[in-house]
């Protein structure tokens, strides 16, 4: 069904807000199903044409798969044979260095052929993106808890878990890669400043098999930052996703590692500082964008315009493309992430409410078939602004997660009881709350 | 006090000091002045031009080369500031090159031969080395110490590319010789001096490639400040290559090519020039270190300990030699508390030295004290308050408001530990903060220091103010 622009502009911000993120995340769950192979679960990484498979994507498909069950969008049935199939193709997918090859090491690599599952791109073999892809396959493990089909789920998801080998990942090194290649090797890039991988660590730390060593953590930790920054005290990050990816699974609040013990604060609450810091910057607006407000915000990483710089009244006016955006550091090119602030509703749901309101009042064209775009520009010379053309499946599958989480906490509740999540925690120094 | 050539004497007698300093750099020339000033007699062995790298092939000659780069861009924004020119200015390189050598000279004046003469130094062209524990000979002199300093320096680091050195490239130091504005660069190194030339010829009109082995430039600065320098880059039109590593060279077509590899993807880069900075390395070779009981590592230096002391012990060595850091001011900070150390007995090490450097790109990066992973690493509690260029008035009306101040300070405490600031004068900025640090200011107390408004420093005090802000009501 294709809701038409008038519907995005009258319907949407008259329902209530319950009627609302009922129907956004409904339209954002769609999007699996849509541009999901249903034969081997793998789910395109955006909407557009002979878009590969992003493992991330698939991990927050499988995610979402439950909540599609408890809110009566599939049943279980279809739901766990989805699954079980999404688990059997990445157990018995080629892991090796060879030219079609699925993963290595336990790790997969990021993008892969929708159809046979090979790597594609000559892609990284990448740490977070595997990370992401096992969050989702241990919450399956720990929604689906009945016999049958959902034994098979539970006992893949751990068998996959174990393969993985995190310790290799360490290159001998202090820190975890971030990634690998057949080609080079260890990719050059570390880990600097807080940023999404705290989830990485946790599945890391909580390998009963090859875990990493409990030093990364630390190691990790002696680059992270705590800043007065705009009025808030808080643990940076520019990216708002840095702030979301990690909390889509675990419920931080209350629970806290040696740095969150020694501020006073834990990650929710970071995260919760960090929009303020964000709806701060917006409201500042001192690059002078269009829009900008402190309910027009959302900088983070994703799609944006590629286009030739421009100097206009006195400003550079510079346009990144696909980029990591942050805030207040940058960079920043006057683009949102329209999803953001709906996705920050577990930490700030007036904020994102609103924002989001006066998004689809102002900027309807972001929202057709009630699935939000990757990203928005209105600074852009040009008629309604540029828009990001389709959808990406993790801005998708982070909304249906936080939405849930917001209105029940079901993600959360699945994986306080993962014993690999608990156990990561633990080894991360984790303690109090929930654990 | 002759000034001499030890060759031109008939006899060489041998003669005795209480002070010997090897190398006529920032270093050594604060050392001779600060011996002097004891009332010793003091020698200063120099094998080739007063003032060192820093003055010659190096500080100087890059700062007067940046400057004129910032005149032009200036230029080129000038209509954004209301001024309209009538005509596109114009890059003479060769007088650029001309400004450079006249500034060069006129500050090479005042660290003459004939002020060490007035200030009662023997000063001795020529090239020194140990030939004991406390004996140097330059030619065929000897020269008795009772303790000695070696201020040698360093020179930059050579290319270990396989094909560069047949295909010729400048480094940081031959650069500044170049007579014609090359219309493609390539500059291999991401550190300072790198980003500095590489920014400055890219605004002199060169097409700049800069090619970075690490995956951020300036490695000894925060992600953030790294980043925004990179963005600047971009914007003035540098193509950058970070992460990459030049595994070749080669000539094709009359043009230099650099092969280069990022993550196993091959690319090349065609430049008509190519300006080398991968670091700098030790003068530490023919100086006789061993016949005098100096440890040293050729990659690393001199070894000292805190206390600037060699493993022998009449023997010190300061700056770029011996130190991690090689800033001209730290070769003269260091050398004076050698000196002190040498000759009066005194103890100060030099791990108490709050040393502020700056990367002298647009806009400036300036740091000193701890970086908080510094602070960190020592389980030292860090909080760190941050005021954004953007929102500081005179900055705005500059039209400079890109960079930031952050002041780092020990948590639940006002001392401050440490501070980056990026801003278009950070180099000016940072001494408020050194100041600061070395007077025990805390944020407290300079949250109630009036500043000039508007003024780009007023970001040093709206920092300290949001430290006050966050105090508990009294």
């Amino acid at each position: 069904m294709v809701a038409p622009l008038v519907d995005t502009m009258r319907v949407l911000p008259a329902l209530s807000d319950d009627a609302l993120l009922d129907r956004l995340q409904r339209g954002a769950f769609s999007y699996f199903s849509d541009y999901g192979n249903a034969e081997n679960g793998l789910v395109a990484d955006t909407s557009r044409a002979a878009s590969p498979c992003s493992i991330a994507v698939v991990g927050f498909a499988l995610s979402c798969y439950p909540i599609g069950v408890e809110r009566g969008w599939m049943s279980r049935r279809d739901a766990a044979a989805l699954t079980l199939r999404t688990l059997q193709f990445f157990w018995n997918g080629k892991q090796g260095d060879q030219a079609g090859s699925t993963g290595y090491k336990g790790f997969f690599y990021h993008f892969l052929d929708m159809r046979t599952g090979s790597r594609v791109w000559q892609c990284e073999l990448s740490l977070i993106d595997s990370t992401l892809l096992l969050a989702g396959m241990l919450t399956a493990a720990g929604y689906f808890d009945g016999s049958g089909d959902e034994g098979e789920i539970r006992d893949l998801s751990d068998a996959i878990y174990r393969r993985v080998d995190w310790r290799w990942a360490q290159n001998g090194g202090e820190t975890v890669t971030q990634g690998w290649k057949p080609e080079c090797g260890f990719l050059h890039y570390g880990w600097e400043g807080y940023n999404e991988a705290v989830i990485l660590s946790v599945l890391g730390l909580g390998s009963p098999t090859h875990a990493l060593e409990p030093a990364t953590y630390r190691s990790w930790g002696l680059t992270y930052q705590w800043e007065n920054l705009l009025g808030q005290d808080v643990l940076y990050s520019g990216p708002l996703f840095t702030h979301l990816f990690s909390h889509a699974w675990i419920d931080f609040r209350g629970v806290r590692d040696e740095f969150m013990r020694e501020k006073h604060s834990d990650y929710f609450e970071n995260s919760r500082r960090s929009i303020a810091v964000h709806r701060e910057y917006a409201g500042r607006n001192p690059g002078g964008y269009a829009g900008y407000s402190r309910d027009f915000w959302g900088v983070t990483a994703g799609d944006g315009p590629a286009r030739e710089g421009l100097r206009a009244n006195g400003r550079d006016r510079r346009f990144f493309g696909y980029m990591s955006r942050g805030v207040p550091y940058g960079p920043d090119d006057g683009t949102i992430a329209p999803w953001g602030m709906l996705a920050s509703l577990p930490f700030d749901s007036a904020a994102a409410l609103e924002g989001t309101r006066h998004l689809l009042r102002h900027y309807p064209q972001v929202c057709t078939q009630d699935r939000f775009a990757s990203g928005f520009n209105p600074t852009i010379p040009c008629a309604g602004g540029w828009l990001s053309e389709g959808w990406y499946g993790l801005d998708q599958g982070l909304l249906v997660m936080m939405i849930e989480n917001y209105r029940s906490g079901l993600i959360w509740n699945i994986t306080r009881g993962c014993p690999h999540v608990r156990s990561g925690l633990r080894h991360a120094g984790f303690e109090g709350g929930w654990l | 006090m002759v000034v001499e050539m030890p060759n031109s004497r008939e006899s060489a007698p041998e003669r005795s000091y209480d002070f010997a300093v090897l190398g006529a750099g920032p270093g050594g020339l604060a050392a001779v002045t600060a011996a002097r000033r004891m009332g010793l007699r003091v020698a200063l062995i120099e094998r080739n031009k007063l003032g060192g790298n820093s003055f010659n092939a190096g500080t100087i000659p890059s700062k007067t080369l940046i400057r004129t780069a910032r005149v032009y861009e200036t230029m080129h924004e000038a209509e954004e500031f209301g001024v309209v020119h009538p005509v596109s200015p114009v890059v003479s390189f060769r007088a650029v090159m001309g400004r450079m050598r006249r500034i060069r000279a006129r500050i090479a004046a005042y660290h003459s031969a004939d002020r060490l003469q007035a200030l009662g130094v023997d000063l001795i062209y020529g090239a020194a080395r140990f030939v004991g524990r406390n004996v140097l000979a330059v030619g065929d002199e000897r020269l008795l110490f009772r303790k000695a300093l070696v201020a040698t320096g360093a020179r930059a680091r050579r290319s270990n590319i396989p094909g560069l050195e047949a295909i010729g490239y400048q480094t940081s130091e031959s650069v500044f010789e170049m007579t014609a504005l090359p219309r493609r660069l390539a500059v291999v190194g991401g550190g300072p001096v790198g980003c500095e030339l590489a920014q400055a010829f890219c605004r002199l009109g060169a097409h700049v490639t800069i090619i970075q082995d690490e995956p951020k430039f300036l490695p000894l600065e925060e992600r953030d400040a790294a980043e925004l320098l990179s963005r600047s880059m971009a914007r003035d039109g540098v193509e950058i290559r970070l992460n990459t590593s030049v595994v070749g060279a080669r000539m094709q077509g009359g043009a230099k090519i650099l092969d280069a590899t990022s993550d196993a993807v091959k690319s090349t880069v065609t430049a008509d020039e190519i300006i080398l900075s991968i670091g700098r390395v030790p003068n530490v070779e023919g100086i006789g270190l061993d016949r005098a009981s100096i440890a040293f590592a050729p990659d690393i230096g001199i070894t000292v300990d805190d206390y600037l002391c060699t493993t022998n012990e009449d023997v010190y060595a300061a700056g770029d030699v011996s130190a991690a850091h090689k800033f001209a001011n730290v070769a003269e900070a260091a050398a004076c508390l050698a000196v002190e150390n040498a000759l009066t007995g005194a103890m100060k090490r030099q791990s108490e030295l709050t040393v502020p450097w700056c990367t002298y790109c647009d806009p400036e990066i300036a740091h000193i004290g701890m970086q908080v992973w510094d602070a960190r690493e020592r389980s030292i509690p860090i909080k760190t308050y941050t005021v954004m260029m953007q929102d500081v008035d005179r900055a705005i009306t500059d039209g400079q408001d890109e960079g930031f101040v952050k002041l780092h300070v020990r948590e639940g405490t006002d001392r401050i530990l440490g501070g980056t600031i990026v801003a278009s004068r950070a180099s000016e900025m940072i001494n408020e903060v050194s100041v600061a640090m070395s007077a025990g200011i805390g944020l407290r107390d300079l949250a109630r220091v009036l500043h000039t408004y508007p003024a780009q420093s007023e970001a040093i005090r709206m920092a300290a103010a949001a430290y006050v802000e966050g105090l508990p009501a009294a």
